[in-house]
């Protein structure tokens, strides 16, 4: 307690964020309590248990996956000498700008029996019929597992190549002058290091799974998701609906505790970061190898599916639908700004709260605030309405004995709605980004600034803030990419005329016709690609 | 950290733009039908009464949306693609009762609620689409089951609306026992997993992997339409069933008036335009649906389809089974 015991105005705001964020959430249980009947007794009987199953299933493969994928890969960034990594380095980040369910419809258009892969084959082998070979079914568990681990390993690859680059050399160095071997240093040292970044990133990673719902649905694949949206939309039954996501609730619960279990008691920082060229050198077959893997990634995870855009666009161009495609993506760019913004300074409050007053209690705000990412974005937008609804009608009411012009619904009829969800959703990214950042920051210099009689804020502004900027900026960056691909909280939020590019694309995928919106899907891509570009020259 | 806040109180003030309120010219539209579709006749509308439309297309949850957002609900038009939302909407007394004389003589009795609230605008055919290579044939939907079919059939989720009113006519017919052993029938005689919507089972046909197919009838026309889907289409027969006995299972598309509606004057011409001649002509040549107005010609496409006898059973009937309907559906595990 460098700076006095408490900060009860830091304290009190952050308590206040922290329940904003979390009263949809609240809200959700709390109508939830007492529906376990007749309706959830009858699922239980029948669909349930499958869904369940399928949701641990796809959420394991997916975890499983995207490890195979992103830490390899960031290990070849960060530690090796391998050829052309300065493209690599970025081109591995491209898949972020995928939104999942397009790679799966487009996928899907190459891989199905009419496709050209399979056009091909049967020209090449002379094959007639579907009986006469086997082929992989993309619309299987199994091919949304992978689906879902191409566009979002960049997680994984991202945050563990960071936490290998601001390793502390010394402790390599020391390693290896103690006789273990380059890849001995890498298992021994390196990646233990690096393994709560990595579980940070897992944990998004399993977040995002279990709420998807766009690429399960075309899938065919039930899920647990899946149940809430029958539940609710099929039954009518809200609060039996609720109840379902409550279990779902459960399984982030166990995650995130799970995930801050394993990495209790570590703080790994470095004043010296590793900014060596001091970088293993790779035989031939290690760079080929390597490369091999690295480049596979980027291929599938954006080359592929972005040329089959590409070329859709090309063959069925809608030229006159670029206007309102400008409008609709700007748009797009304003409410996500707006929501990774909010996101950011709010993780940088809350983590810093925690870092200058380490109590337990004071790490509570960050951690519930965190607790929307998994909850799916349609129950997520219905307890929106539930919360804002009637502070809304409260304003119309009051508004109306005061004898002034009713507001209208200006909370929950706005995109003030879908920006706050956004943040409910995704201020889980920023908070694990921001927090593994500030962990980073060796608590030696939060002193410093005290002994020589610089405030609080001082400090966090010329200390602590130029540090963590790659962090802000990264936060920042995931924050809004995943904002501008979010969709089912926006097509029940929206108000009047209004639309994302999202949703301008989904309406058409859910009507098998991507083709008139490929220019529309290549603008989601392209505005994805904006952050990425900006954050690979900021690195450099 | 100041600047900060004032620049997040500047930029929480821009979002807070656009509130929609009551005014003469302006009608507010929640829509379960697609913009490609409504826009057009919207745009009409607008060119013809001067009401300019905003429209949400807020497929999934409107009902909710409505009860939450309550007497301060900007809404005044709702659009429905089946009659069981526009029943969901009415119990839940979210609609208001519009006496128009207009809506009364352009819309036959059985496709109006009694109590005003709801009217239908087009009528659609449930089909059942065969390979081309089958031949021509009479085909009923209890067929679906046959062990003939083993592994050649194809559809949507089971749980999607559209079945979802098939599986509850085929309960007011045959009862609840009956109709799950037609639907683990079905289910036993399925190629794949449901999965896709309508068009994509046609295309599957098209492909080989299945011979026969649930589907709306407009989807055809659509396919027809379209020179990416027309071989899709090619590919099959368009069948109407149950011709010898109780006739096709026909849903409606309709709409309804919100009960808190601000715009109540808009919101009625709309839905007289909408039942007007030249609306319902658009619905037929744009959508190929088989417009209500008595006299409207069907598309010249559609027209040669043929003339088909359609179930009478009554709409409400349908919309009562439902629920009943979603559970058998998972007591068959049908989707899984």
């Amino acid at each position: 307690m460098i700076f006095g015991q408490r900060n009860t105005p830091w304290l009190t705001s952050s308590w206040l964020i922290a329940l904003a964020l979390l009263a949809p959430v609240l809200v959700m249980l709390f109508t939830s309590i007492g529906n376990f009947g007749e309706l959830f007794a009858h699922l239980w009987q029948t669909v349930l248990p499958t869904y369940i199953s399928n949701t641990l299933l796809l959420t394991l493969y997916v975890s499983l996956l995207v490890l195979v994928f992103g830490v390899p890969s960031a290990f070849f960034i960060s530690q090796t000498q391998l050829i052309g990594t300065n493209w690599l380095r970025w081109a591995l980040l491209l898949p972020l700008a995928m939104p999942a369910y397009l790679v799966a419809y487009l996928y899907t258009d190459l891989f199905d029996y009419a496709g050209p892969v399979q056009r091909l084959l049967r020209a090449w082998f002379g094959w007639q019929s579907p009986t006469d070979y086997w082929f992989f079914d993309l619309r299987t568990l199994e091919g949304a597992a992978v689906v879902l681990a191409l566009v979002l390993y960049p997680y994984v690859y991202m945050l563990t190549r960071t936490a290998l680059e601001q390793q502390d050399t010394s402790l390599l160095r020391a390693g290896r002058t103690l006789g273990l071997s380059a890849r001995q240093t890498l298992t021994k040292i390196a990646l233990p290091l690096a393994r709560p970044a990595i579980m940070v990133a897992v944990t998004l990673v399993m977040m995002e799974t279990i709420a998807d719902f766009a690429t399960v649905q075309y899938f065919a694949v039930n899920t647990l998701t899946t149940a809430i949206y029958d539940t609710w939309l099929g039954y009518g039954d809200m609060a039996a609906a609720n109840a379902l996501a409550s279990v779902l609730l459960l399984f982030v619960l166990f995650t995130v505790v799970a995930e801050q279990k394993s990495r209790a008691g570590q703080r790994h920082q470095s004043n010296r970061p590793n900014m060596s060229s001091d970088k293993i050198s790779l035989s031939f077959s290690q760079q080929v190898m390597g490369l091999v893997f690295c480049w596979s990634l980027v291929l599938l995870g954006f080359a592929l599916p972005f040329a089959l855009l590409v070329s859709m666009a090309i063959e069925y161009a809608q030229l006159e639908q670029l206007g309102k495609l400008a409008e609709i993506g700007w748009e797009t760019l304003k409410i996500s700004a707006y929501a990774a913004t909010a996101a950011v300074l709010i993780s940088l409050s809350l983590a810093l709260l925690h870092r200058f007053y380490p109590k337990k209690l004071n790490h509570l705000p960050l951690q519930i605030s965190g607790f929307g990412y998994a909850v799916p974005g349609t129950v997520l937008a219905m307890a929106l309405m539930a919360t804002f609804g009637p502070i809304d009608h409260w304003l119309n009411d009051t508004a109306t004995w005061l004898n002034w012009s009713k507001p209208g619904l200006m909370l929950s009829g706005t995109t003030f709605a879908i920006i706050f969800a956004f943040v409910v959703r995704f201020a889980a990214i920023a908070n694990g980004t921001i927090s593994a950042g500030i962990g980073k920051i060796p608590h030696s210099i939060d002193k410093a600034p005290a002994s020589l009689g610089v405030g609080l804020l001082a400090t966090i502004k010329r200390v602590h803030l130029p540090m963590l900027k790659s962090s802000i900026l990264v936060a920042w960056l995931l924050v809004f990419v995943e904002a501008m691909k979010e969709l089912p909280a926006v097509l029940l939020l929206r108000p009047f005329n209004f639309e994302t590019l999202s949703t301008f694309i989904y309406q058409l995928i859910s009507d098998e016709q991507l083709e008139q919106g490929a220019i529309g899907a290549i603008f989601i891509v392209l505005f994805g690609l904006i952050p990425i570009i900006w954050l690979n020259k900021n690195k450099q | 950290m100041i600047k900060k806040i004032i620049g997040l109180t500047a930029f929480a003030a821009t979002l807070v733009a656009p509130v929609f309120s009551a005014s003469a010219d302006e009608v507010n539209v929640y829509s379960y039908r697609q913009p490609f579709l409504v826009e057009p006749l919207f745009n009409e509308f607008t060119k013809e009464s001067g009401i300019k439309v905003n429209v949400v297309f807020a497929k999934k949850g409107m009902a909710e949306r409505l009860a939450r957002e309550g007497e301060h609900s900007p809404a005044d038009v709702l659009l429905t693609t089946d009659i069981s939302r526009l029943i969901e909407l009415q119990e839940k007394g979210l609609l208001q009762a519009v006496n128009s004389d207009v809506l009364e003589t352009a819309i036959p009795s059985q496709f109006q609620a009694d109590d005003n609230t709801w009217f239908g605008l087009t009528t659609r055919v449930r089909n059942i689409y065969t390979a081309k290579r089958l031949g021509d044939m009479a085909i009923n939907y209890e067929d679906l089951a046959d062990e003939k079919y083993r592994g050649k059939i194809c559809t949507r989720s089971g749980k999607h609306p559209y079945n979802v009113a098939l599986v509850s006519s085929m309960i007011a017919q045959h009862g609840e026992a009956k109709t799950l052993a037609w639907l683990e029938g079905v289910k036993k005689n399925l190629a794949r997993k449901p999965q896709g919507n309508d068009r994509g089972q046609v295309q599957a046909i098209h492909q080989g992997l299945c011979d026969v197919s649930l589907g709306n009838s407009y989807y055809f026309g659509k396919m027809l339409n379209d020179d990416k889907q027309k071989v899709w289409a090619d590919a099959v027969n368009i069948n109407f069933p149950n011709q010898a006995n109780r006739g096709a299972h026909v849903n409606i598309s309709g709409v309804g008036v919100a009960k808190y509606a601000p715009n109540k004057v808009a919101a009625k011409a709309l839905l007289e335009f909408l039942a007007s001649d030249k609306a319902q002509q658009m619905y037929a040549e744009t959508n190929m649906e088989y417009p209500v107005r008595a006299g409207v010609k069907k598309s010249e496409l559609v027209a040669s389809w043929g003339e088909f006898k359609s179930d009478d059973l009554p709409l409400e009937t349908i919309a009562k089974h439902r629920k009943a309907a979603l559970k058998l559906l998972d007591q068959a595990k049908f989707d899984l």
